[in-house]
């Protein structure tokens, strides 16, 4: 089998060529040199490397701290990491504690008055945000809000639009344009709904996109981008400005849904590496890939543990061995199932040598033969 | 020899021919013991279900207690049982047959996910009744009771077609109702003798003598006629009963429970968690041939041996066996008393005693095997708990060492995570010459400098070593010829010296490396991150340039030697072979502990002096921050904070004073390192031995602000932390900021606060260590089928492709030089 480089290291060799003017005749020598070395580097064949990878992974964790919230820098926001973030990680949990997104401005938007209109513009909003005062009435039973002015312009709500946009639950929405108030009266002749019914409505939405709850413009080396707490990658997207090749999110299910399963394999991978890197574990990047590819190869992410990968197994054994003992046995006699004992654990359990590393190999001796007397 | 394997292993239902096939014993009685202590014949202890007692042979087999595994019996169930074990898989075939035709009626509800019990039967019209399960084992339609015997008709009528398109493939669905009960063979279920002769039943069969004893009296009760209502109990009671024998952590199912309150372990117990027969006997097992003690250090040895007190190794034994070729070397061993054991070819065993040895010398011969103790240079496993990675257990090679503990060096302390401070480690020793090839190629210490985790080496110099090297190698240290060759000769270095009169630390040093070995230059640790590096220009001996075997430049600490971290190391590694290095890293260990010892190193209270000025430079800057944190408090007060954006106005001002104090500690810090005088403690810090300039500030200057959940302590009363300060008080001295150093001393308060970071710290640190254990299971779980198959792919053991090319580029990131194939540098270098 002839051994190829990798596509990296060869294109390595290309420009150092090119660069140092090697002559063509040396050029052959040097790279057969390169591909022998290249050998020497090269895994061993039946190498157990996701033992390797799970123990890379997880013995620098025990070093992680567990405090939830770090500051990052002294503006930013406060984001989940450490050791729970990357139990949430492989646990691939549907939304992370803490959503948060880093949103890049294209070149044209690069000033930072437009930038910071940007995030004003996705910063979610809602009535308590913009209200200067509310009174309740109890004979009448209806919600009355000053909203303040100055602060409707910001963020560019218009009073006209407000009787249309607003929904409050259990409540019907007027809009006085003279007088500049929103009245919302309660549907159901019920005084105990009344307090309810305010809080709802301060916690309805007018503008900027939901979920993104705070806001943080910061300088990324040159380049003005947007922090955010709260994630909405699909909705920031057809935000004018935004730089949509750059912008993430940390909410893994999130690009998944909206950029597909690749991009949430990339994303395990940075999330991953960022926590490490965080908290200055260094660990091989190729062995995250591993984890991460093993969650995604199926087409969707699945999580590291009884829900996900364990439990999906096709050994039963393995399954058995790791939780839930009794219902993959009782299922396994059901529908009849038989295990191949392909697995490493499977052949422990049964006293035999297992097929990984030196085990998979077996040795034939060559005796000659005794010549027949 | 060729060995059997098992290929597969099946999983099924048993039916009740079965059932009946392999019971030797159809059990009549619930008696166990007749009154002269003989097992009753026909009871659950019955003689011919295996033999539990030295001595006696199996009525069944005729084997002996090694050679019998034990025989089924089986029990008539004077009512079909309910196997709770399947009682879920029998509501929902209830629920998807027919109650007339007993057909299954999926066709109906083909595309749904959930299953609805149809109305009618599509195929013989018939109505269905709403059929209803109530924990733990009753099914009832349309609120009336379907028996076992019921539903047992049913399961037998459905026909196998149907059963193949639900995968029901385990076998017939009736046998999920038990007629026939097979009771274990009691080498499951061995009963203990206590003293006194009294015996101790196992659970098993204790939950056994009660299913046969009502079952026995339900029998009765049926054949006499008895009431409906007797008879209906005694069945709950047998359900109740077998229930609890198959799984007693059922809900809704009151514990079955031992005459002492313990509850009683059923089947599924026995095999389920960690201490289960999966868990705790088939994966991981309890092995011979092992020893356990103390560690303590040993800074003479090497890397790659292992001190083994002369009690173990005259213990554990390697067996060898006699051949033409050995009996020299055999017969040597017993002369040297070093065997411990023969073992004939018959299979006996024989002690050698003082009386027997010369008997036994003379007629060993050809094929005998001998058991001899361990003797230096032997290949034995050496491993700490918890065993977190591969380099946990490393093979080592044996050095016989008198008292009592296992000596190692310190070089290899941190893969192990292993301190003297009574940490206890084991060894196993190898019992094949597979076994002893596989670890001496593939887990012995010189073999695993490298570590996987990250590409560079794992095993080093550390702690004192660090001290040590970077004390010989500073600049002016000047040792006179005789000082020199002293020094090597204490290390145990045999090295030519140049003819010299003088020689530096760095030519000392110098000497452990090969001619011709070069490697780029790098910053030390010592490295003060000047703007602008002049590289081998460096005023503070910083930048290391290693060129033809010589150090031309810099110190040598922790980034060129220590572990984790040594470039050098790495180098090393690339240049020469695995014995070359280790021997580069013993040498060097020896020769950094040889000078500190020499020269000295200690610490007083007098190396935290710092002089008038500087004392009172850091008062002015602690004052200036508290200053700072306390006007911050009175414009929050008047409502004039700065507000950080997304911060609430109490949050903008603790991130603030936080931020204040800090500042005024780092510049404390900084007036620190700039005066005090480099000494011991310094060196530690700076050579990356041990401890930080944070340390030395903390002890010296101030010790800073003290933390709950990354927060300024605030916790305790209302709106105060202690009773003695005013309600609402914000200031830096009332939510634990430590003002004082530890060589002054801290306050009473003060104190109170460092205590509270203290206990933090160690919730934090036991809250951690279970949360990554758990992390570490499941990741290992998920990934230890994964492997690189021979054409570069990682694939798992049902052959499904994870990776086409391992890690994107084929490269081992344990070959590689700190996960870079750094080709360049490795074909200049050769």
């Amino acid at each position: 089998m002839t051994i190829k480089l990798p596509e990296k290291i060869e294109k390595e060799v290309k420009k150092y060529f090119e660069d140092e003017k090697i002559p063509e005749k040396e050029r052959k020598q040097i790279e057969e040199k390169v591909i022998k070395l290249y050998k020497e580097y090269k895994y061993s064949p039946e190498e157990p490397v996701g033992v390797i990878t799970a123990q890379s992974l997880s013995e620098p964790a025990t070093q992680l701290t567990m405090r939830t919230y770090h500051f990052a820098g002294t503006a930013g926001i406060q984001v989940t990491l450490g050791l729970p973030r990357m139990i949430e990680i492989f646990d691939a949990r549907k939304s992370p504690t803490t959503p948060s997104m880093m949103i890049y401005i294209l070149q044209e938007f690069q000033d930072i008055e437009k930038v910071k209109k940007i995030a004003e513009q996705i910063k979610e909003v809602k009535v308590k945000d913009v209200v200067k005062t509310t009174t309740v009435d109890m004979t009448d039973l209806w919600v009355k809000c000053k909203p303040d002015m100055s602060k409707l312009k910001r963020y560019g709500i218009e009073m006209k639009t407000l009787k249309k946009k607003l929904k409050v639950r259990d409540g019907l929405v007027d809009v006085d344009e003279e007088e500049n108030v929103i009245i919302v009266k309660l549907k159901k002749k019920d005084i105990a709904g009344l307090y309810k019914l305010k809080y709802n409505f301060l916690e309805t939405h007018i503008a900027g996109i939901k979920g993104i709850t705070q806001v943080i413009v910061l300088k990324e080396g040159d380049e003005w981008v947007i922090n955010t707490l709260g994630s909405n990658l699909k909705k920031v997207f057809n935000v004018e400005g935004v730089d949509t090749t750059k912008t993430f999110s940390n909410d893994i299910f999130e690009i998944y849904s909206v950029l597909g399963i690749e991009a949430a394999r990339n994303s395990i991978i940075n999330e991953a590496r960022y926590t490490m890197e965080e908290q200055g574990l260094g660990v091989d990047v190729r062995y995250v890939m591993i984890l991460a590819d093993l969650m995604t190869f199926e087409g969707d992410i699945r999580a590291i543990g009884r829900y996900g990968i364990s439990g999906q197994k096709s050994s039963i054994l393995v399954r058995a061995s790791f939780e839930e003992t009794k219902k993959h046995f009782i299922a396994a006699s059901i529908s009849g199932e038989s295990d191949g004992l392909r697995g490493t654990v499977e052949n422990i359990m049964m006293n035999q040598v297992a097929p990984i590393g030196t085990g998979s190999f077996e040795l034939i001796g060559r005796i000659p033969e005794k010549k027949k007397k | 020899m060729a060995e059997s394997r098992i290929k597969s292993m099946k999983f099924g239902l048993i039916s009740p021919d079965q059932i009946k096939d392999m019971g030797k014993v159809r059990i009549v009685t619930s008696e166990l013991y007749d009154a002269d202590g003989y097992p009753v014949e026909g009871g659950v202890m019955d003689p011919r279900l295996g033999v539990i007692d030295p001595g006696l042979k199996c009525r069944t087999c005729n084997g002996g207690i090694d050679e019998c595994p034990g025989h089924f019996g089986y029990l008539e169930l004077a009512k079909p049982i309910l196997n709770v074990l399947y009682i879920k898989s029998t509501f929902e075939l209830l629920k998807v047959t027919c109650r007339k035709c007993n057909k299954i009626m999926i066709e109906a509800v083909k595309n749904s996910k959930s299953f609805e019990q149809p109305n009618k039967c599509p195929h013989c019209k018939a109505l269905q009744k709403k059929i209803k399960f109530s924990k733990p084992y009753t099914f009832y339609e349309d609120k009336e009771e379907i028996t076992s015997v019921d539903i047992r008709e049913r399961f037998e009528n459905i026909p196998n077609v149907d059963l193949k398109k639900i995968g029901f493939g385990g076998g017939r669905p009736e046998w999920m109702i038990l007629t026939l009960f097979p009771i274990p063979p009691v080498t499951t279920r061995p009963s203990i003798t206590l003293e006194g002769g009294e015996r101790s039943e196992d659970d098993l069969t204790h939950k056994l003598v009660d299913i046969v004893r009502i079952n026995q009296s339900l029998k009765e009760n049926m054949e006499i006629g008895a009431p409906e209502f007797i008879i209906s109990d005694l069945c709950e009671l047998v359900q109740y009963h077998t229930s609890t024998y198959f799984d007693n952590e059922l809900s809704g199912t009151p514990l079955a429970r031992h005459r002492s309150g313990r509850p009683l372990k059923g089947l599924v117990q026995r095999l389920k968690g960690k201490e289960g027969r999966i868990r705790g006997n088939l994966l991981g097992k309890r092995v011979n041939f092992c020893a356990r003690t103390v560690i303590s250090p040993d800074a003479k040895i090497s890397i790659n041996e292992v001190g083994i007190p002369k009690i173990v190794a005259k213990e554990l034994t390697i067996p060898e066996y006699v051949t033409k070729t050995n009996m020299l070397y055999i017969k040597n061993l017993f002369k040297n008393n070093l065997v411990n054991y023969v073992v004939r070819p018959d299979g006996r065993r024989i002690k050698i005693t003082k009386t027997n040895k010369k008997e036994i010398l003379e007629t060993i011969a050809l094929d005998w095997v001998i058991e001899r103790q361990l003797k230096d240079n032997d290949i034995i496993l050496f491993n700490r708990q918890p065993s977190l990675h591969k380099a946990s257990i490393m093979a080592h090679r044996v050095k016989i060492m008198p008292y009592k503990t296992f000596r190692l060096t310190m070089q290899v302390c941190p893969p192990y995570n292993a301190d003297f401070d009574g940490d206890e480690m084991n060894i196993h020793v190898l019992q094949t010459d597979e076994a002893r090839t596989e670890a001496t190629m593939l887990m012995e210490v010189k073999n695993n400098i490298m570590s996987p985790k990250f590409g560079g080496p794992a095993i080093g110099l550390d702690m004192d070593q660090i001290s040590g090297i970077y004390l010989l190698t500073k600049e002016d240290v000047v040792l006179s010829k005789e000082a020199a060759a002293q020094l090597l000769a204490d290390a145990d270095i045999d090295v030519e010296l140049p003819e010299k009169d003088t020689f530096t630390g760095k030519e000392i040093f110098s000497l452990l490396l090969p001619e011709g070995f070069s490697m780029p230059g790098f910053k030390a640790k010592r490295c003060k991150n000047c703007i602008t590096c002049t590289e081998e220009e460096c005023e503070y001996d910083s930048w290391v340039r290693i060129k033809d075997g010589k150090i031309k430049t810099g110190t040598i600490d922790a980034a060129s030697v220590g572990a984790m971290k040594g470039k050098i190391l790495k180098a090393f590694q690339t240049y020469t072979d695995s014995d070359t290095l280790k021997d580069f890293i013993d040498q060097t260990g020896k020769l950094a502990v040889s000078y500190l010892t020499k020269r000295g190193m200690s610490i007083g209270i007098s190396d935290l002096d710092l002089p008038t000025k500087a004392e009172n430079g850091i008062t002015n800057e602690i004052d200036l921050a508290i200053q700072e944190s306390n006007n911050l408090i009175k414009k929050f007060n008047n409502k004039q904070i700065k507000i950080l954006p997304g911060m609430t106005p109490k949050e903008s001002l603790e991130a603030q004073i936080m931020n204040a104090l800090a500042n005024g500690v780092s510049r404390a810090s900084d007036i620190v390192s700039d005066n005090i005088i480099e000494n011991d403690l310094i060196h530690m810090a700076i050579s990356g031995a041990k401890g930080s300039i944070i340390n030395s500030t903390q002890m010296t200057a101030v010790v800073g602000q003290e933390t709950i959940l990354g927060k300024r302590i605030s916790r305790g009363y209302h709106r105060r932390t202690l009773p003695h300060i005013m309600a609402g008080d914000l200031s830096p001295i009332s939510h634990g900021f430590v003002s004082s150093s530890f060589k002054k001393g801290l306050t009473p308060f003060e104190l109170f606060w460092n205590i509270m970071n203290g206990r933090e710290g160690l919730m934090d640190k036991s809250l951690r260590t279970r949360k990554s254990g758990y992390m570490q299971r499941r990741l290992v779980n998920a990934l230890q089928d994964l492997k690189v198959k021979d054409d570069g792919t990682i694939k798992n053991s049902y052959g499904e492709i994870i990776q086409f090319k391992a890690g994107e580029d084929g490269i081992d990131p344990s070959k590689s030089d700190w996960g870079v194939f750094d080709w360049k540098n490795k074909l200049e270098i050769r």
